[in-house]
């Protein structure tokens, strides 16, 4: 029996543009289409897979405006069993600290969670940090960056891999807090059913207020805010070049001259 | 840009959302190839079974989706822009459960449909032969009584999924006239029942299509679907619905090209300015658009009379008639924005012409539907 919750953001749909808005440089959410974060949908398989060989119940918590309940509908749609979804005007401009804080709270109004699984980041804001954030504040073991999981009775072991020290193994007792990579599985596709049986599933909705947190957070209490930004600049002509016997050697100059070999 | 749709609840809503991920993820990518080597895409139709695609109009009772018309058709036109072939197939699949659901007898119904709606296993229709298309009372396929079984022979044409499909919801003779014509459940692996190569098609080269061979083939008699002589009559209501889902593959064909024409058009310049800014392009497409749109509302109003229950089989026909109408203009119109580049087979919009075409001949020739508005008018 594993009581697990998945956090879940709704993101812009990074197929459309993305931008910030013009007044205070937060994410303008009006101007995409809104989606479930894809690695959020790879963080629910595996907790659904999980749920499927060990049972148990499955809790999404999303912290974000009224319309992320679109995504947690989806989640629900996949086999989530639950959510809590903390939606309030005051966490406009929320930071990764506070965001950490609100989930934290949410979190601890679910009863006897063994494993927290994230995405391990999102594809909005990529700060990356809110699992291990979230991991420190409520005292939990952080196994991150997991390419595969496994929960055997109380303990979880995690292949954690990352561009920099490669592939390590963890493992901790639970309760405990993962964060998955694109590597982790291939999410399943809701079903007509998932959907019909999603909108009979109950959804928590709580205000900052109700998590004891009124007045903490928002952009004004930030500890971090964006005070300017520029668009990426447009993408440079490419080198070309010409093999005339020597197409090889001058490749590999290149690439030398890009410090890549 | 996809269709801009005006559905009934949440639930179509998130139904029409899970099409268009399976459609871009799953269907789209693959059309090209499947329909150039000819392969029929068996794995994509479990996958839409799997999803609850394959079954959504009927009965929750046997595991359908219980959707209206409304949205179910709106999921077939989506299926059919990203691949006409696997949309034309829900279609005929959609079709060939509906003589079991509608004039079964309860333990006929508890037996077959939930596997039949399980999206597991594949349908197929067979009712037109060689001799017996537009005139399809004139079907000659026999079927005997012998002791507990049928024995069948004869030849059934044009069938969809032929060879394909686990069984085929099947019209038979069983006496002369009109009033002897019945409808048979068959299992595909009936012995005695082969398929035919397949034909070598203009279009839908993913889908298979084939002469189906009874061959004395022993059909066992308690898969007779309604009474002896009610054949035709199963095999007209059967018709009128399904009209509706080729209007709606129509329509999502369209779509398609007129996606691909403007996404074209936008970035082909000539003369210094995109394509698109020229009054001759620019009127070519709205007046696609016009023709998407205006057959899209056409369907959905038959839609509507068939959910509430009211007749529909005239709006059916119009419906079918104009999408399909719609569609052939339409792809032909997208291959002239792409000019030399839409002839060739880089570009999709030369196939989605070529798939337009069997929509106006199949389901009742476009003739046929003329025939069935004005019957309708001079007896009603």
């Amino acid at each position: 029996m594993t009581n697990i919750v998945v956090l879940v953001k709704q993101v812009p749909d990074t197929y459309s543009e993305r931008k910030l808005a013009a007044g205070d440089n937060t994410l303008d959410r009006e101007a995409a289409d809104a989606v479930l974060d894809e690695i959020n949908e790879r963080a629910i398989e595996e907790a659904l897979v999980i749920k499927e060989a060990n049972e148990g119940e499955v809790t999404v918590v999303c912290v974000g405006p009224d319309r992320a309940n679109d995504a947690i509908r989806k989640a629900l749609s996949m086999g989530a069993d639950k959510a809590v979804h903390v939606s309030d005007e005051a966490l406009h401009g929320a930071d990764i600290l506070q965001t950490s804080k609100v989930l934290a709270k949410a979190v601890g109004t679910v009863e006897g969670v063994d494993l927290i699984i994230a995405g391990n980041e999102a594809s909005d804001g990529r700060g990356g940090a809110v699992p291990a954030v979230l991991a420190e504040l409520l005292g939990l073991p952080q196994l991150t960056h997991a390419r595969k999981v496994t929960v055997e009775g109380g303990t979880v072991k995690v292949e954690r891999e990352t561009a920099d020290e490669g592939i390590t193994h963890l493992e901790a007792s639970l309760p405990a807090l993962i964060s998955v990579n694109e590597k982790i599985n291939e999410p399943r596709y809701p079903s007509f059913k998932g959907i019909m049986a999603a909108k009979k599933k109950p959804v928590e909705k709580l205000t900052a207020a109700d998590l004891g947190l009124d007045g903490e957070v928002g952009l004004a209490n930030a500890a971090s805010t964006v005070l300017e930004s520029a668009p990426k600049p447009p993408r440079e002509a490419g080198q070309r070049v010409d093999d005339e016997g020597d197409g090889g050697v001058k490749v590999a100059e290149y690439l030398a001259s890009q410090k890549l070999i | 840009m996809p269709a801009e749709r005006l559905l009934p609840d949440t639930e179509s809503q998130d139904l029409i959302e899970l099409t268009r991920e399976i459609a871009k993820q799953e269907l789209e990518p693959h059309a090209a190839e499947y329909e150039a080597a000819e392969r029929f895409p068996r794995e994509q139709f479990r996958l839409l079974g799997r999803s609850g695609l394959l079954s959504l109009p009927y009965p929750e009772h046997w595991g359908g989706g219980a959707v209206p018309y409304e949205t179910y058709l709106q999921v077939l036109e989506e299926i059919a822009t990203a691949w006409m072939s696997v949309g034309v197939g829900l279609s005929v699949h959609t079709m060939s459960c509906y003589a079991l659901a509608e004039y079964g007898s309860p333990e006929q119904q508890e037996r077959w449909l939930p596997e039949m709606l399980g999206g597991e296993l594949l349908g197929g229709y067979a009712l037109s032969e060689s001799q017996a298309g537009s005139d399809a009372a004139a079907l000659s396929t026999r079927a005997v009584r012998d002791g507990a079984d049928y024995l069948v022979t004869g030849a059934k044409a044009w069938i969809t999924h032929g060879g394909e499909a686990d069984y085929y919801t099947t019209m038979v003779r069983t006496a002369e006239g009109s009033e002897g014509i019945s409808c048979l459940h068959v299992a595909g692996d009936t012995p005695g029942l082969t398929a035919a190569p397949p034909e070598k098609k203009m279009g839908l080269t993913g889908s298979t299509t084939t002469q189906l061979l009874f061959d004395g083939a022993r059909v066992p008699a308690d898969r007779l679907v309604g009474a002896e002589g009610q054949g035709l009559k199963i095999a007209l209501s059967s018709l009128a619905s399904g009209r509706l889902g080729i209007a709606a593959c129509a329509v999502g064909l369209a779509q398609a090209a007129l996606d691909e024409a403007v996404g074209y058009a936008k970035q082909r310049s000539q003369f210094g300015s995109p394509i698109i800014e020229f009054q001759g392009i620019e009127f070519l497409l709205a007046d696609m658009a016009a023709a998407v749109e205006s057959a899209r509302a056409t369907y959905l109003d038959a839609a509507r009379r068939r959910d509430r229950g009211m007749p529909f089989a005239r709006q059916s026909s119009v419906a079918k008639l104009i999408a399909t109408d719609a569609a052939m203009r339409v792809t032909t119109d997208a291959v002239q924005v792409l000019g030399g580049a839409g002839y060739t087979r880089d570009f999709p919009v030369e196939r989605y012409m070529r798939e337009a075409k069997v929509p106006q001949i199949f389901e009742g020739t476009n003739q046929i539907q003329r025939m069935v508005i004005a019957r309708q008018l001079r007896n009603g």
